[in-house]
């Protein structure tokens, strides 16, 4: 098969590999976004002094990062539905739905992993500081809104931005579930054509261009934070 | 059949990993190249995509070499499919952790033993390997969980690992939530384990160095 031939065959299926690759974009971005949002309480609890409070997040992190995303996948798409309260309760429309029962568990998932991020961030801020903060009439909310989030935001962000690509590679096994994402797409495309070598070798390129992208847009986001002045000196 | 996977995957991956150190961090430019060629590719598409490929990617490819040999079905099977992908991707972050490791050994440590007219595959079997190990440990450890979990992929590859066989009931009992949830608590008493086996490991390999506590 020459290149050319290769293109004619590619062609065709643009516009669903398009529309693949926006459905994994969209997963991922909603994904990390709330995830980061839950993980914000995870994370300063699972940071907490008191073992009562650093008991539940701890348990959460360690049953979320102690086993496949593909198993809790299945656990919510396929388990759920096992319990008639489940099936009867108002969720169900959207339990039902392929899309919602991966964004869901690709949430649960990485909010474990950024609490686990966060709670690395907030323990890595010099003590220091924070008793400095105190020592200037801060009340702990205050030290806490105004001189360790953004600390521990800048020393985070790194691991951040890994775990945004971490999520976009574990996010190819949403297929599983029969939702059209870019793996869904090459799948369904494999299977039409039996072209296999061809379509994966598609595939890896716009995983590797869109992991590329993000970590440019992460080196700029980086440099915009001024994460190097807060290093360590 | 997890933990003959996932051993497996190991074997291969340490390799991988010690040769892409290897090519990394020397002097030729070509070798410089291909492992950083090896590391960004690998890492920079999905666990899955390498599964689905090493299984279904390879097919035409296994028939041309198997056709050589007089028999023109050739196919590997999903275990061997299942470690050459996992392999693979555990070696190219193995790469990153063992070239650290190779930066952190003084390079006196390698003269001191030219200078005693050892051989180069000897200065690194007896000098830099058990030096290596110590540094390199609980990098691989985190590798080797991250592995653990990635075998339940090969179940998209007709594998009858833990998870495939948890479907294959699944669909059997109409009961999805008690098995997948089983299957579940099956990998986390396998992360207890390799997490307690690891600590062992590092307490016995930093035997004899003082540690930095903060």
């Amino acid at each position: 098969m020459t290149w050319a031939e290769r293109w004619t065959m590619i062609q065709p299926w643009l516009p669903q590999l398009w529309e693949g690759t926006l459905v994994t974009l969209e997963l991922v971005g909603l994904a990390v976004l709330i995830g980061l949002i839950l993980a914000i309480p995870l994370g300063l609890g699972r940071a907490s002094r008191h073992w009562y409070i650093r008991a539940v997040p701890y348990s959460y992190i360690f049953f979320f990062r102690g086993t496949p995303l593909i198993l809790q996948l299945f656990l919510v798409y396929y388990g759920l539905s096992q319990f008639a309260v489940v099936r009867d309760s108002m969720f169900w429309p959207y339990l039902r739905e392929p899309y919602w029962c991966a964004l869901i568990t690709m949430t649960l998932h990485t909010a474990a992993y950024i609490a686990e991020i966060l709670r690395g961030a907030i323990q890595a801020v010099p003590p220091g500081e924070v008793e400095a903060a105190r020592a200037l009439g801060m009340s702990r909310s205050q030290a806490l809104q105004y001189i360790i989030l953004p600390r521990a935001i800048r020393i985070g962000l790194p691991a951040y931005g890994n775990e945004v690509i971490l999520m976009l590679k574990a996010s190819a096994v949403v297929y599983t579930v029969t939702l059209m994402d870019l793996m869904g797409v090459v799948r369904t495309i494999n299977s039409r054509t039996y072209q296999f070598e061809l379509f994966f070798l598609v595939a890896g390129l716009i995983y590797l261009t869109i992991t590329i992208l993000f970590t440019q847009v992460f080196k700029l986001v980086e440099r915009w934070l001024k994460i190097e002045a807060s290093r360590k000196r | 059949m997890t933990i003959r996977l996932s051993l497996a995957s190991v074997a291969l991956g340490l390799l991988l990993g010690l040769l892409g150190a290897s090519a990394k961090i020397s002097g030729n430019v070509l070798l410089r190249g291909a492992g950083g060629f090896y590391t960004s590719v690998v890492r920079g598409i999905p666990e899955t995509l390498w599964v689905l490929m090493a299984y279904f990617g390879t097919v035409s490819l296994m028939n041309l070499l198997g056709s050589y040999f007089g028999n023109p079905y050739l196919t590997l099977s999903p275990f061997l499919a299942g470690t050459l992908a996992l392999g693979l991707c555990f070696g190219a972050y193995a790469t990153e952790v063992f070239r650290g490791a190779l930066l952190s050994i003084s390079p006196g440590q390698r003269e001191a033993g030219l200078a005693l007219g050892m051989s180069n595959l000897r200065i690194f079997w007896r000098i830099t390997l058990p030096q290596l190990w110590r540094v390199a440990l609980p990098g691989l450890g985190n590798l080797y969980l991250i592995l653990l979990k990635d075998t339940a992929l090969v179940s998209l590859i007709t594998l009858e690992e833990v998870l495939r066989k948890a479907q294959v009931a699944a669909n059997a009992t109409r009961e999805p939530f008690t098995f997948y949830f089983t299957t579940a608590l099956i990998y986390l008493g396998l992360t207890v384990i390799i997490m307690a086996a690891l600590h062992w490991f590092e307490r016995r390999a930093n035997k004899g160095y003082a540690r930095t506590e903060l």
